[in-house]
């Protein structure tokens, strides 16, 4: 199988979107040159391989595997444990794969409740008989499985051992590309590889450096969802009243989102040295929320103009935790009965 | 038997009010319960939220903030920040599950001894009563069943199972 001597690429996805794999195939005419240097091995989203393929490669057959997707239910653990086993360097790909990002909101509800909602209670949603996916079914010619649906979402590396990261929803191109040309030189020319656990592809600073928006002292009386008002352009949209993640986010992406009037989502995970971001972003956002008091005033008046403020932020933990749930401290919501307690985010207003 | 559940309560103290306050609550001997492991930060504002997650994950039952009266912090404004931040913290536990009574924030100043005392007694008991928090407890037992016993002909997540 090594006869053209070419090292093996692999890419994969667990649960996902299908916006890594575009990203990848969007770094353009430099395709053709991951084409030549490498050999595919499995890469389900461009090519026709099955998994019988991959259990018949040796152990460590696969030089490069790219894994982006969270690990939502038993196929994907499985999967990614099987190329575990069956690659060399294995590379946490995109926030998904990083940190759980969008799958793993679901962690501050219950498999249940997720269930319900994509089978029953969504209006768009028909299914009088109430069929609910089961593990296993029993039919005459025997016993049907689907994978099981985990009740946690767990990131790339709460499953296995990961060598690389790259961080964001999705990786920028560009990135993508420089980290490639790394591993590319790396495997054929004899180049070193980066430590092994180090994040790639990414910035070492805030988004907000690489934000060219004009940025001043910021105090915002309270906040605005991102359809009830329209930014001015070229002004920093914090100061705007719109949530931006950019303080408690990664650079690497070049600001793309704030250029265009959408504030940051913090795609590209915390900061170096930051354990939580959403705690991080909590208290960007506790500074420069403008409500304050003078020596005297009513402890209680005060307490409630600081809730007032806070009622404009529609789902903290879904806004400041958008991307990094299976990575942050608390990891998930508990659900021991304490489960009804467990406020919805307040209706759109 | 097993022991009766005795809450484990981070307490943070400014320097400046509520840690003087604690220490005029034992300097008067004033009693408090001991579930309480305080802190000394220089202010309140030097509340980072994570060290509130980081204590609730790390097996405290509870915490409880403190600092000095809105409008008499020592570093001016700081402890209207605590405020804000202590608002919205407490609105993301609640999504996260975790129960108001379980992190909580009291002004006192150097002379509230007595009163951080009865506010200390008061969350100890609130806390009790709800029961541990075991956050561990929760990240751990997911109810998921380990991969291994969900595939048992998968000879490679046998092998690749810890
Ligand atoms: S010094 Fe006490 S709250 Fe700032």
């Amino acid at each position: 199988m090594n006869a053209n001597g070419k090292p093996k690429l692999a890419m994969y996805w667990a649960s996902a979107c299908g916006g890594c794999e575009i990203s990848t195939l969007n770094i353009g005419e430099h395709i053709l040159t991951v084409d030549a240097v490498f050999d595919l091995a499995f890469f389900p989203c461009i090519a026709d391989f099955k998994v019988k393929d991959v259990l018949g490669y040796p152990d460590g057959y696969i030089d490069l595997c790219l894994i982006n997707g969270a690990i939502r239910n038993s196929e994907n653990e499985e999967m990614v444990r099987l190329l575990r086993r069956k690659s060399k360097l294995l590379v946490a790909f995109g926030s998904c794969a990083y940190e759980g990002c969008i799958p793993a909101l679901s962690n501050l509800t219950t498999r249940d409740a997720t269930l319900r909602a994509a089978y029953l209670d969504n209006p768009s949603i028909d299914n009088p008989a109430g069929t609910l996916p089961q593990p296993h079914t029993a039919v005459p010619e025997g016993d049907l499985e689907i994978p099981f649906f985990y009740h946690t979402v767990k990131s790339l590396d709460q499953v296995v051992d990961v060598d690389y990261t790259i961080p964001g929803c999705p990786p920028e191109p560009h990135q993508i590309w420089a980290v490639l040309q790394v591993v590319v030189a790396a495997l054929t020319q004899g180049g070193s590889l980066p430590p092994k656990g180090v994040l790639l592809g990414a910035g070492s600073v805030a988004v907000c450096e690489e934000c060219a928006l004009a940025k001043h002292e910021k105090a915002v009386a309270r906040f605005y969802r991102p359809y009830q008002i329209r930014p001015e352009p070229g002004l920093c949209l914090l100061e705007q009243g719109l949530i931006c993640m950019g303080p408690a986010t990664l650079s690497g992406c070049g600001a793309l989102c704030p250029q265009v009037g959408m504030g940051c989502r913090g795609c590209y995970g915390p900061l170096p040295g930051a354990e939580d971001q959403g705690m991080r972003m909590l208290t960007a956002i506790a500074s420069i929320l403008d409500v304050s008091g003078r020596p005297g005033d009513n402890e209680l008046d005060l307490e409630r103009k600081v809730e007032a403020a806070a009622d404009t932020i529609v789902d903290p933990a879904g806004t400041f935790y958008r991307f990094s749930m299976a990575h942050s401290l608390l990891r998930r919501a508990r659900t021991d009965g304490v489960e009804a307690a467990v406020p919805q985010p307040a209706v759109w207003s | 038997m097993s022991e009766p559940f005795e809450p484990v309560i981070i307490g943070f103290t400014c320097n400046w009010c509520s840690y003087r306050a604690a220490d005029l609550a034992g300097t008067s001997r004033v009693k408090y319960p001991p579930n309480i492991r305080l802190i000394r930060l220089m202010c309140s504002g030097r509340l980072d939220p994570t060290f509130v997650l980081k204590a609730l994950a790390g097996g405290a039952d509870g915490v409880l903030i403190t600092g000095c009266h809105p409008g008499e912090c020592h570093y001016l404004e700081q402890n209207y920040k605590t405020l804000r931040r202590f608002t919205l913290l407490r609105r993301t536990l609640a999504q996260f599950g975790i129960e108001p009574e379980r992190v909580r924030l009291v002004w006192a100043s150097a002379a509230e001894g007595a009163r951080l005392a009865v506010e200390i007694g008061k969350m100890v008991e609130e806390v009790r009563a709800l029961g541990p928090l075991n956050w561990q407890g929760v990240i751990a037992d997911d109810g998921d069943p380990p991969i291994a016993i969900y595939h048992p002909q998968s000879e490679w997540v046998q092998g690749v199972a810890a």
